[in-house]
């Protein structure tokens, strides 16, 4: 550490950082704004000034920039010096010339940094006396509005878009005080990560376009730390509510995890809470029931007959143990489908008993060389797509630190390094967004993925089996050996296990970090819970064994072939469904039961890291919404915390998720965490017009927070974060606060147990089953998985804005026999289907694409040999 | 003090304005400095310890000693490749047409100096970086390109020496900010012109990240005289401590505009009187801007100042470019300061506040008391906002250059200013 004297007053700090991250870190009051703890410096706003002193008999010292400006040792520096002061205020001044000072109608005013700013720097009166330039607005898509005349050109969102995220459609254009950030012609957003542009701009050029369709300011919002449905990732969330409805999703920084951002998936995928189709009252034979008499029908048809019960990936921890617990553990079912179950078992074994690590979402983003084998991981874990472009700087990264530009320098480390990219290896069925970052791509089957797998791990290291002449296999194998934190990511997309035993080789041959992908929210939660898998289940139904069904927030015609279910559905006597939203599932279903979403409930999900998290619930539904497991609870269970016991008593492997956040006993001198901010402001007038005085709010038995503004003052621990906000930090920027270090881990630690540490195995360890190279097949075609990060996630196609981006489903084919648009016959085990065809000419020989996310082509199991033939 | 009349760099210009092609040019001793250090076998090192000897500073504007410049980059079997020359041929500076002349008048003595300057840092591409608008010096210097290459001047194995050079004419899109050396790397590499921040410099990551020297014309002008001369010869040129001459120019309502090769320290005086030939009839001195319109003005009291680099910063201006812009009694003050102010508002690249923000202000206001509708304030308003543009204060030196005529005009001309608003007119108008 590094002395630094502000305003005369040593300061350690951070010799590898700037000033302005050091003062920062120290709490102090000093404004900026192109400064960015995830972009680095450029030194554009000018609002950071400082006054700098050569030691400490100089009076008269400079001006200098505090985010361009090292903290050397000895650094003397002034913030209050009246003519820095001045200086920030002038910038400030030149900063509103032109803004609109619309404030009461943007939908920033409240959170918004330049507000913010511009009284930290007193900046007060308008000497600007001229008419303001104008711009016009574009149409960026249903997710990111645009309204530039707010614009202060700090450039950080063309510096994300573009130097972060690797966008391209979102550019700096003309110059003088009229740079127009934005697209050459309105279109929606291409880049998969656009909506962290809210929270990037420091003012309202770029906002929430969903929350604009239902707004209400960050004060008048009531907020609970959330973790993300949409993949397996588990990023943090702080989701806001207002009136019992979901109003948006914000970033909740994780130092181990999402950082600062999410993808657009996770921020903008909330609404299908909102959805008009939520079922939102207890059904019987399609006719609403009250809640006593939808339990009493409950309990008696599941002490009439012989039930079974069928979880889910997506519900939680709590949801699948009620459930679990109900049936007893001998009659419950995973929810997830043979094939599926097959490959997270597999996942399971490998970061249970093998000697690999699984990384967090930082280390792969500090990961200095990459091997992707089978994953979409834009479609499929987004997030992991932003972090691996951040780690194709990592050896490059290098080159500046040999000329010793500091790292923070950001535009001074892009000159030294230009386009150099360290290495990324992607081998997939067909080509995918981060391709355009590799430094070599393979397009294979399946088999012969796996094969490559095995022939780099062979090439690390000669007790792994081996496998002939594969020349790429060697530079990869050398990439990894000589990278300092070598990482391997594979999963189940490709629905090949020889591919994740590949992947595993690999990294054990490489001693490399491994991630796995994995489908839902809770796969991995599912998995550790141990349920069997579908196919039992039906047998235990078309055998006899049972005539009762309960399935748990999982719609089983994304599960298995439509015929299956159907027979399945229709064999069982009692068809009891819980979940969110009406699904073929619960259509065929006699007692159906509204289950709350993350929102209207807490409880755990464990990530694919491995990575148990509680989200909370942000507000009480009014309506009959219960959580799964209050539907199915054992008696005696009274909260969450009765729920994460029994399951801690009973599966000792998942004893940590207890962990994963304070209990809800939990108290801060004795208050609990108020969800709404201090500020809630008419919190007395919302229900004026039926009663004067205030109602009760709510009791929330789950969690240490609470239905109130009134609260700890203090910062509550990383898992009950509900938002960011501190006096003078009105904006998502008061993140810093909370963090030891600006941009480190948060005050307190960051939130979740991981589960899962690498395992000492002496001995052999290498899986040797190879699989034989892929043959195609004459007139039939191998149906692989194809992905969209928007239309591949059930829940997320229940908000309008991502169901706008959604593609159709389609069948992808390497020909140029058809035109890109014809409907043709797929046909295979799953059925028969009618599908639009996309042309891919980067798809292996002999292998299809099939973007199957809607039911009932969900259903159909892949890869799977299909056939294909031209409509009539 | 020397009394030199050497023009080494006008000399042997055609008096018709066509261009010297090679022979001429080789006639006049052209590509003898090539020959001594190629073929006589001079080491990279040496050359540039000549030049630094000589005490040649650059003529682009801010007077930076090109040989310690060169010294920057790194040279033998492990620099980095490859190293980029590049000339700063993008003349912007408002009132400044040096270099014009040097490209369209002489191509093959910048072409020589580029050889000379590119073995000296080891660069193995250059490229001559040149205003779009400059269309016959463009097809002048393609023309000498072609010449030299012919000749075996450029290419591979030059001379049989062993060092190879590729040089490249690119023309610019035209933006005022590509004067910056950074900028113009930007722009080259097809980026937005925005100034790079500094350190890294050039001389280490440059263009493409690559090693790279920025030079302008008239310094890479100078650069084979003084290796034919030698570095004594070239610091008696100049009557000051600065050494070599100068392109000095003058605009304005003067009785003969133009463009002389004089010794460095040359006397503003001499250069209005004696080779501008004075004011027209009629008109009255009132000011200039010695080295183009990013300097401050000076007034009659400085008229004796010599032109060099710290001659003009005792008086509190700059050299510049060397090519002045003179103001008489006819021509309206805050009229010229506005019209300066109007050009750097419109080339500022957007980057950053003060400039982008201060200056679209600044040109407002004068633009509004030109107009007759000042206000009482508005000069303390220039004033602050020229504080704003100090150097330091902004990401690179447009700004703090657009704040000289502003701030010396308020300073010399605040009469006028005043005028304006208490008149609500323009007086001259």
């Amino acid at each position: 550490m590094a002395t630094v004297y502000v305003d005369n007053k040593p300061y350690p700090m951070n010799p590898d950082q700037n000033l302005l991250h050091g003062c920062l870190s120290h709490g102090l009051k000093l404004p900026y704004f192109c400064w960015h703890p995830a972009l680095g410096s450029v030194g554009a706003c000018r609002q950071c000034a400082v006054k700098q002193f050569k030691d400490e008999h100089d009076a008269h010292g400079r001006i200098v920039m505090s985010c361009m400006t090292p903290a050397t040792e000895g650094t003397r520096i002034s913030i209050a010096d009246p003519e820095a002061a001045a200086f920030r205020a002038g910038i400030i001044e030149g900063l509103m010339l032109n803004h609109p000072h619309d404030c009461p109608v943007c939908d920033e005013g409240g959170e918004c940094h330049l507000q913010d700013m511009t009284v930290m720097t007193g900046h007060d009166y308008r000497r600007y006396e001229f008419d303001k330039r104008t711009f016009r607005n574009q149409n960026l898509g249903p997710l990111v509005n645009h309204e530039m005349n707010r614009c202060i050109q700090c450039y950080r969102c063309v510096r994300y878009y573009r130097d972060y995220a690797g966008g391209t459609d979102l550019n700096a254009f003309a110059s003088r005080n009229q740079v127009f950030f934005g697209r050459s012609e309105d279109g929606v957003l291409e880049n998969e990560f656009s909506g962290n542009l809210v929270e990037i701009c420091p003012t309202g050029v770029f906002t929430d376009k969903t929350l604009k369709h239902h707004y209400a300011r960050k004060w008048d919002q009531q907020f609970a730390p959330s973790v993300c449905v949409h993949c397996a990732l588990g990023c943090n969330t702080d989701a806001g509510e207002r009136y019992g409805t979901l109003r948006r999703i914000v970033n909740r920084y994780n130092h181990e995890v999402n950082g600062y951002f999410l993808c657009d998936r996770g921020r903008f995928g909330y609404e299908f809470v909102n959805s008009e189709r939520r079922i939102r009252e207890p059904l019987l034979k399609g006719q609403p029931i009250s809640v006593p008499l939808a339990e009493r029908h409950l309990r008696e048809t599941i002490a009439k007959g012989h039930t079974i019960g069928i979880g889910s990936p997506r519900a939680s921890l709590e949801a699948n143990f009620a459930l679990r617990t109900l049936v007893g553990p001998e009659r419950f079912f995973s929810g997830m489908a043979d094939d599926e179950a097959r490959l997270v078992e597999r996942i399971l074994e490998i970061l249970r008993h093998r000697p690999v690590r699984t990384p967090t979402l930082r280390e792969i983003e500090e990961s200095d060389a990459v091997l992707i084998l089978g994953e979409d991981v834009t479609n499929v874990a987004p997030r992991i797509a932003l972090a691996l472009r951040q780690s194709v700087r990592q050896q490059p990264m290098e080159i500046a630190k040999k000329l010793k530009i500091p790292l923070w320098m950001e535009y001074g480390v892009r000159d030294a390094m230009q386009s150099a990219k360290g290495p990324l290896y992607i081998a997939t069925p067909y080509a995918t967004r981060l391709d355009e970052i590799a430094t070599a791509t393979f397009h294979a089957a399946p088999d012969d993925l796996a094969r490559l797998g095995f022939a780099v791990a062979h090439a690390l290291d000669p007790r792994a089996p081996s496998v002939e002449n594969f020349p790429l296999a060697m530079d990869i194998a050398g990439a990894l050996k000589a990278a300092k934190k070598p990482l391997v990511i594979s999963g189940a997309s490709c629905g090949s296990e020889a591919l994740i035993q590949a992947a595993a080789n690999v990294a054990m041959a490489a001693r490399a970090a491994v991630s796995f992908t994995a489908p839902e929210c809770n796969t991995v939660g599912a998995a550790l819970m141990g349920g069997k898998p579908l196919s039992e289940a039906f047998r235990a139904i078309h055998d006899g064994k049972a005539d009762t069904l309960i399935i748990v927030e999982n719609d089983l015609y994304r599960r298995a072939p439509a015929r299956d279910v159907d027979s399945f559905l229709h064999a069982a006597a009692h068809v009891i469904a819980l979940d969110h939203l009406p699904t073929l599932t619960t259509g065929k279903a006699e007692l159906v039961l509204p289950a709350a979403t993350f929102a209207e409930s807490t409880g755990t999900f464990v990530s694919s890291e491995g990575r148990a998290q509680r989200y909370f619930e942000v507000f009480v539904p009014e309506n009959d919404v219960l959580a799964s497991w209050r539907w199915l609870k054992a008696d005696g269970w009274q909260n969450v915390d009765d729920v994460i016991a029994a399951i801690a008593d009973t599966i000792p492997e998942l004893a940590p998720i207890a962990k994963a956040a304070p209990a809800p006993s939990y108290r801060i001198h004795g208050a609990k965490i108020p969800r709404a901010p201090h500020r809630e402001s008419g919190r007395t007038a919302v229900s004026a017009n039926i009663d004067v005085s205030e109602p009760k709010p709510p009791e929330d038995v789950d969690s240490p927070l609470s239905y109130s503004m009134e609260g700890t003052p203090d910062q509550p621990p990383a898992a009950l974060i509900p938002f960011f906000w501190k006096p003078s930090w009105n904006s998502i920027q008061a993140t810093q606060m909370y963090q030891k270090e600006v941009g480190g881990p948060l005050l307190g630690g960051d939130a979740g147990v991981r589960i899962f540490e690498p395992a000492a195995v002496n001995g052999q360890f290498y899986f040797s089953a190879v699989p034989a190279a892929f043959q195609p097949r004459a007139g039939e075609w191998l149906l692989v998985p194809m992905y969209h990060i928007f239309g591949s996630d059930e829940l997320s196609l229940s908000a309008p804005g991502i169901a706008e981006l959604a593609p159709k489903p389609y069948v992808a084919l390497n020909t140029a026999d058809i035109t890109e648009g014809t409907e043709i016959q797929v046909s295979c085990a799953g059925g028969a289907f009618r599908l639009p065809v996309r042309i891919r000419p980067d798809l292996p020989p002999g292998v299809a694409g099939l973007f199957a996310a809607v039911p009932p082509l969900a259903g159909v199991r892949l890869p799977a040999w299909g056939k294909i033939a031209r409509q009539k | 003090m020397t009394t030199s009349t050497e023009k080494p760099l006008t000399q042997n210009m055609r008096p018709d304005g066509s261009a010297l092609d090679l022979r001429s040019y080789e006639q006049g001793g052209g590509y003898q400095a090539i020959r001594k250090v190629l073929s006589d076998g001079m080491e990279p090192k040496a050359v540039t310890d000549e030049v630094k000897d000589a005490n040649l500073r650059g003529r682009g504007g801010a007077g930076f000693q090109t040989g310690l410049k060169w010294s920057f980059v790194p040279l033998g079997k492990d620099a980095p490749n490859p190293t980029y020359l590049v000339v700063n041929a993008d003349e912007m500076e408002p009132g400044t047409f040096k270099d014009r002349l040097l490209l369209e008048r002489n191509p093959h003595q910048l072409i020589e100096g580029v050889i000379v300057a590119g073995f000296a840092i080891e660069a193995d591409i250059a490229f001559i970086f040149m205003r779009g608008e400059y269309t016959l010096a463009a097809e002048r210097i393609e023309r000498a390109i072609a010449e030299a290459y012919a000749r075996h001047y450029l290419g591979k194995n030059i001379l049989n020496s062993g060092y190879s050079l590729d040089l490249y004419l690119h023309l610019s899109g035209g933006r005022y900010i590509c004067g910056d050396e950074t900028g113009l790397l930007n722009a080259l590499e097809g980026k937005r012109a925005n100034p790079r921040s500094k350190p890294p410099f050039p001389p280490v990551v440059g263009l493409f990240g690559k090693p790279t020297v920025v030079n302008n014309v008239e310094t890479l002008s100078c650069v084979p005289h003084i290796i034919n001369n030698g570095a004594a010869w070239f610091r008696g040129l100049g009557r000051t401590k600065d050494a070599g001459t100068k392109l000095f120019g003058a605009s304005g309502k003067v009785k003969r505009p133009g463009l002389w090769e004089l010794p460095m320290g040359t006397t503003v005086r001499e250069i209005l009187e004696e080779h501008a030939g004075g004011m027209r009839d009629g008109l009255k001195f009132r000011g200039l801007l010695p080295g183009g319109a990013s300097t401050d003005f000076i007034v009659e009291e400085h008229l004796d100042t010599p032109m060099d680099f710290t001659s003009l910063d005792k008086v509190g201006s700059r050299m510049g470019t060397g090519t002045m812009i003179v103001l008489d009694d006819k021509t309206c003050p805050v009229g010229m300061t506005w019209n300066l102010t109007h050009f750097f508002a419109q080339e500022s690249c957007g980057f950053c506040t003060p400039c982008w923000s201060g200056l679209g202000w600044a040109e407002r206001i004068l633009k509004s008391m030109e107009d007759g509708r000042g206000q009482t304030g508005d000069l303390d308003k220039l004033a602050s906002l020229a504080k704003m543009w100090n150097p330091g204060n902004t990401f690179c030196a447009l700004a703090p250059g657009a704040a000289e005529p502003v701030q010396s005009a308020l300073k010399y001309f605040r009469a006028d200013f005043e005028r304006h608003i208490n008149e609500q007119r323009c007086p001259w108008s």
